[in-house]
């Protein structure tokens, strides 16, 4: 696990400080502080798995794993209630794994088993598990953003108060798909009708083009402005920052149906997709540099000196996770294909 | 003469245009400094740099209607769509604009554009990542689409295509990138409305294009090897324009065809070079026309469901011996 050693004493007094508060302001003990880390951990060896299964031929097609970005849907989806809903793109593993999908069928899922998330049809793009909440898994960028807004449309309409978590990346929000449902958002919204919570991953990449390289106006957040849609950044490393803004604004979304949008500062520490080799568009110096604030490692720290866990409880966390890990990849490789009739069902729906 | 690989042999195209006419820019995502995703533009953003290279967003519409704009202007935009998939976003320029520009400007208006990147599916991509789009192009008037399949080919086409006044929809077959083949040297561009004789038979015509010419051409040995069959294959490589006299010349001879696609069957290709032959060879038919598609239905992930949803060298195979009358 790679670790933040090197953070000066006195900034770990005040994420100490930081940690305790937070966790004192959302009511989180610390059995739940240290399940936050159990989850974080559990990601990244999954995330870990599925990109040395991918090299040794068992996973096919594109996989794009969540390695450094773990803090932030950990801390959105931890103000998740039961109800709400979370639409992503293709970087979804974790959002699965954190909504409660069972590891083991998520991996099945990345092997093209029948056993997996969605039968072994759509693969590491395209996963769903809508009992727990997750409505995709999309591979076009850009392609979910109006969904994610229609969906809150329909959450108000039949009068419920449930949030939808709708994740995009900095790539997708150059596109017409993100400003069209944008600017519906911001409209519906206007009479309480879209409690859309918009979430912009900025893992300062879109594959190879960084942030500066797509656009001239570079502050992402502040694109919500032209919808009218109120917006705030928060330090997508630091799953504590993440915890306490995702539970604040998530309940301003609930209470007033109107759209909002958190811009996370976090970061890809592994290629974009598990088959790029070339890394031409950014410096080793710089993933290094990301790296020394790996969330993981940040959290680990967080945790130590406020005294929540020690390292023989890290350690144990994470033998638990790897063993979980272990048996997803098992489970994944002793199932079977999936049955070849499945090839012709799920085209359409039967009437009702 | 020299052996390169698909890849290669479509770079070298681009290259030498780009050489040669200063009007030929390309625009796509991770073109230049990423060296593109399938490595087919890897070298020139350093070689050409950043005006004629240009690095885009991921804004397919935007900037497929902006290379439409720079045609209109003097340009010779080539546009790389990452893979074709993400074609649909732009859908609306290419067929809107590009397409017909000409024809609503009352000819005043000249589009020199080309379209180009991977298409078709079989490396387990999916749904939303798998498509073959010959017929859907293919549907366009104004649109020029061809679906090139050797090196020798994806070369001679791109110079054609970049030389074009008219917007060409260039489908690469993806899976092929790596493949090697003999390429001569130079300027030598292939026309566009010329079907491919890939091998000379007279027993049945094999009628097929991208990817699936290959696996055509190695059922047609083993029919020759185990049947005695000669087959006749026909690598279509112009969607449009459509050479309807290799294809009608080929089945008056052999009296039977087989058409192969990987894309779905209804409203096809296939169903293009079907019509055409009960229309123009009914007479010379010995047999049905059998048409060899991709299953209804959209691109499944498992390996094994993906297989089962393309040709299969049975499939073809059997189409074969139902037209030749043989047991199956
Ligand atoms: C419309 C479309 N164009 C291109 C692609 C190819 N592609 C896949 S991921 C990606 C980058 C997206 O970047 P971002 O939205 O920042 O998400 P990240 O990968 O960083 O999580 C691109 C260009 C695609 N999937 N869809
Ligand atoms: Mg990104």
């Amino acid at each position: 696990m790679a670790t933040t050693q090197r953070a000066g004493k006195k900034q770990r007094q005040t994420e100490q400080d930081g940690l305790t508060a937070v966790a004192e302001a959302l009511g989180f003990d610390e059995e739940t502080l240290r399940g936050l880390y159990r989850k974080m951990v559990l990601i990244r060896l999954f995330e870990d798995a599925a990109q040395r299964t991918f090299r040794q031929g068992k996973i096919g097609g594109y996989l794009h794993v969540y390695s450094g970005q773990e803090a932030v849907a950990t801390g959105f989806l931890a103000a998740f209630q039961e109800g709400d809903r979370a639409i992503t793109a293709y970087r979804d593993h974790a959002h699965a794994l954190l909504l409660g999908s069972d590891p083991k069928a998520v991996m099945a899922e990345l092997f093209g088993r029948g056993t997996g998330l969605v039968k072994g049809k759509g693969g590491s793009m395209h996963l769903f598990d809508v009992a727990n909440g997750l409505w995709g898994g999309y591979g076009i960028v850009g392609g979910h953003i109006p969904l994610g807004v229609g969906m809150a449309y329909a959450e108000r309409y039949w009068g419920s108060d449930a949030v939808v978590q709708l994740y995009l990346g900095d790539g997708a929000i150059h596109n017409a798909a993100y400003h069209e449902a944008a600017n519906l958002a911001g409209l519906w919204g206007r009479d309480g009708l879209n409690p859309t919570l918009f979430i912009l991953e900025n893992n300062q990449y879109g594959m190879g083009t960084s942030v500066e390289r797509a656009t001239a106006m570079t502050d992402l957040a502040a694109k919500f402005d032209s919808y009218a849609i109120e917006h705030e950044k928060v330090d997508g490393m630091d799953l504590v920052a993440v915890l306490a803004c995702a539970q604040r604004v998530t309940e301003r979304v609930r209470e007033t149906g109107k759209p909002y949008a958190v811009e996370a500062l976090t970061y890809r520490l592994v290629a974009h997709g598990a088959g790029d080799f070339f890394e031409k568009y950014r410096t080793k110096e710089e993933v290094r540099t990301w790296r020394e604030r790996d969330p993981i490692g940040l959290f680990e720290q967080k945790l130590l000196a406020a005294g929540v866990a020690d390292e023989q409880g890290l350690g144990a966390i994470r033998d638990e996770a790897k063993q979980i890990v272990d048996e997803a990849v098992r489970f994944a490789d002793e199932s079977p294909e999936p049955p070849l009739e499945e090839l012709h069902t799920d085209v359409y729906a039967d009437a009702e | 003469m020299p052996v390169m690989t698909y890849r290669e042999a479509l770079k070298s195209a681009m290259v030498a245009e780009m050489e040669r006419d200063e009007s030929v820019v390309m625009l796509g995502e991770d073109i230049g400094i990423y060296g593109g995703t399938h490595l087919i533009t890897d070298g020139l953003f350093e070689r050409f740099g950043p005006k004629r290279i240009i690095d885009t967003p991921i804004a397919e519409g935007g900037f497929t209607g902006a290379a439409i704009g720079m045609a209109m202007a003097g340009l010779r935009p080539i546009v790389e769509m990452m893979t074709w998939n993400f074609s649909f976003l732009a859908a609306d320029q290419i067929i809107q604009n590009a397409a017909k520009l000409r024809y609503f400007s009352g000819g005043q208006v000249t589009v020199p554009l080309v379209i180009r990147g991977p298409n078709g599916g079989g490396v387990q991509l999916s749904a939303q990542h798998t498509h073959s789009l010959e017929g859907f192009y293919g549907h366009f008037p104004g649109l020029k689409v061809v679906s090139p399949v050797t090196p020798h080919d994806v070369k001679g086409m791109m110079l054609t295509a970049i030389r074009d006044p008219n917007p060409v929809i260039f489908l690469e077959a993806g899976a092929l990138y790596g493949t090697k083949g003999e390429v001569p040297e130079g300027d030598f561009a292939v026309p566009f409305g010329e079907a491919r004789v890939a091998r000379e038979g007279r027993d049945i015509s094999l009628i097929a294009y991208g990817r699936q010419v290959n696996m055509v051409l190695k059922i047609a040995d083993k029919l020759a090897a185990e049947e005695g069959v000669e087959a006749e294959v026909i690598d279509l490589r112009s969607i449009r324009p459509f050479d309807e006299g290799t294809i009608l010349e080929s089945v008056r001879k052999t009296n039977r065809a087989v058409v192969v696609q990987e894309q779905w069957r209804y409203y096809s290709v296939a169903s293009e070079v079907a019509a055409l032959i009960q229309e123009q060879a009914f007479d010379h038919l010995d047999a049905p026309v059998e048409r060899v598609s991709g299953e209804e239905v959209p691109a499944p992930y498992a390996r094994n469901l993906e297989v089962a949803a393309f040709p299969s060298e049975q499939q073809i195979l059997d189409a074969a011996h139902r037209a030749l009358y043989r047991k199956v």
